[in-house]
């Protein structure tokens, strides 16, 4: 339940900074920025959706677990609980 | 009684389309209100009143293409009187017009071609080019017909966005189906009205994709909206229902008007936004047409310089971890700061190049090229960019990326940059050797960061480098210029404490 939360979460902040990308068909495993087309502004703009959305912060030194949707669902779920 | 006319937003700009009028005729207006969304060839800006007063008449409907100094609009005394009802008429006629492109009727003066399109106010540089369009504009063949315009521009699509309103379930009241701003707020009333429910445009797409009452499901996102997470959960919860359930959204208590329900999906879900090949095609126009003419005129120079990021790097970092996300540093904020100390250090590269003559521009208005998803570049401005201190710079940055891409920009921005900085990120090639923005004289073009031998103290040690290239036109400066230029931006980002 959690995870699907978590799923819901990243990809309705990933459709707000990339409308052109469809989300659905990105693969969960390989690297999101890259498949994203997400440059740093970008990427900084999901990370403060994403904040939002855990109403807390995530700091620098979890951007390595946002490297692809499974890993920043896996993420998101802990922090949303 | 004053003349509104088509702004230039750019000096690439010649012709502009109106896409929506954001006041009616009657409506007091403020200067510096936002009064029109535009198209140009590059984006959709807001354009603003350059007076207080009360707006008489729309002289130019919502499609229609015209020149840059034709009237658009006219805009009388702040008197608290009534609506002149000729006024009222031509607004009917703009509005009944709704689904073609209208040839409203123009009231345009024919007026002297000399007096004709105005210096915009916003660009006088640019204004020898501005002059050189038609005077008095027929209602200009906006578009060919047919053509297949994108259903909404991105300050609409942003509202939406805002309000939780999925454009695809919005049928466009505006020229040639376009959506408008009052479309997606009568959308987002009409959704409100019955349940006031919040959802993201991705959870409506599958709730009427699974024909579910979004009313019927409880949000967990913020302020209770209901999210993509959610619908999924109740259509696996419930797999076997959906192919017999009614559509609650069948239920009587629906009353909203058809063009506001999130009516059921018929077709294929939609695919990716993406620009359209017609918009794509006159944002290369614009472009090809610009960087052509720079080319032509401007005697490029280069002169790069290698810089150790390591200081500013680790300022940066250290930084950042104490911040929370919407107050952090991206290191293009770092080039942004050093390229403003650069040219108020060395005025002779912040300016225009107008009439055989370097005209300094006294203060740093800063351009930013911006790459749009999907292809294409916006250089819009950071007004007096020297004004702000490194965070402020950041924010101001994000602010203008953020719209840019997913907004609509303003039209201060778009009005001309003293000088201009491009980069293709911390993470793109090496080099940029830029093309120079006419009539500016110069453009700082950042290559992306990367590790590399460099010698200390006579050690070899590896530090991240990046190399700047700046590019000045030969006419308005020389060498000596460009590195004492270079030179304070090294300065400024060895010393990132000073930033």
């Amino acid at each position: 339940m959690s995870t699907d939360r978590a799923r819901g979460v990243l990809l309705d902040a990933l459709t707000f900074v990339a409308p052109d990308v469809d989300v659905e068909g990105l693969d969960p495993a390989e690297p999101l920025r890259e498949q994203a087309d997400l440059d740093s502004m970008d990427f900084m703009e999901l990370v403060a959706q994403l904040a939002e959305a855990v109403q807390g912060d995530i700091p620098v030194d979890d951007y390595p677990r946002l490297e692809t949707i499974d890993a920043a669902v896996a993420y998101l779920a802990a922090r949303l609980g | 009684m004053a003349e509104f006319r088509m702004p230039s937003l750019g000096a690439d700009m010649d012709v502009g389309t109106i896409i929506e009028w954001l006041v009616q005729p009657g409506d007091p207006v403020r200067r510096g209100q936002i009064v029109a969304v535009v198209d140009t060839a590059k984006a959709a800006i807001e354009i603003e009143s350059f007076e207080d007063g009360v707006l008489e008449e729309l002289l130019v409907g919502p499609g229609t293409q015209v020149p840059v100094g034709t009237p658009i609009a006219r805009i009388g005394p702040p008197v608290a009187g009534a609506v002149p009802a000729a006024a009222a008429a031509v607004t009917t006629a703009a509005r009944s017009a709704g689904g073609t492109v209208a040839p409203v009727t123009l009231r345009v003066a024919p007026s002297a071609p000399d007096s004709g399109p105005a210096p915009a106010p916003a660009a006088p540089a640019v204004a020898a080019q501005a002059n050189e369009a038609p005077a008095v504009a027929a209602p200009a063949p906006a578009a060919p017909a047919g053509r297949d315009r994108f259903p909404a521009t991105p300050p609409v699509r942003h509202l939406a966005h805002q309000l939780g309103v999925d454009l695809d379930a919005v049928v466009g009241s505006g020229p040639d189906g376009h959506i408008t701003h009052d479309d997606v707020r009568a959308a987002a009333a009409a959704a409100a009205a019955p349940a006031r429910v919040r959802a993201t445009p991705r959870a409506r797409r599958l709730a009427a994709e699974h024909d579910l009452d979004l009313r019927s499901i409880s949000g967990s996102g913020a302020h209770g909206a209901v999210l993509a997470a959610d619908v999924l959960a109740v259509t696996a919860a419930a797999p076997a229902a959906g192919a017999t359930a009614t559509p609650p959204t069948a239920t009587p208590t629906t009353a909203a008007p058809t063009t506001a329900a999130p009516t059921t999906v018929a077709g294929p879900p939609p695919g990716p936004r993406a620009a359209s090949p017609d918009r794509k095609a006159a944002m290369r126009a614009a472009i090809a047409s610009l960087m052509s003419r720079s080319n032509a005129e401007i005697p490029h120079y280069y002169v790069r310089q290698t810089i150790d990021m390591g200081p500013s790097l680790a300022w940066l970092a250290a930084r950042n971890q104490e911040l929370p996300v919407a107050r952090r540093l991206l290191p293009a904020v770092l080039f942004l700061r050093a390229t403003v100390l650069a040219a108020q250090a060395v005025p002779d590269l912040n300016g225009h190049w107008i009439g055989g003559a370097l005209s300094r521009a006294g203060r740093v208005d800063l351009g930013v090229a911006v790459a749009t998803r999907g292809g294409g570049l916006v250089t819009p401005a950071i007004p007096d960019a020297g004004s702000l201190p490194v965070d402020a710079l950041m924010a101001r940055l994000a602010d203008l990326v953020g719209r840019a891409r997913r907004g609509a920009l303003k039209q201060a921005e778009m009005a001309g940059a003293s000088i201009t900085v491009s980069s293709l990120g911390e993470a793109g090639p090496d080099e940029l050797y830029g093309v120079i923005f006419p009539p500016q004289v110069a453009l700082v073009g950042v290559g992306g960061i990367v590790e590399r031998p460099w010698a200390v103290d006579g050690m070899l040690t590896v530090r991240p480098i990046a190399t700047v290239v700046l590019a000045a036109d030969h006419r308005a400066s020389d060498g000596r210029t460009a590195s004492a230029f270079l030179a304070t931006f090294r300065h400024a980002l060895a010393h990132p404490e000073e930033l």
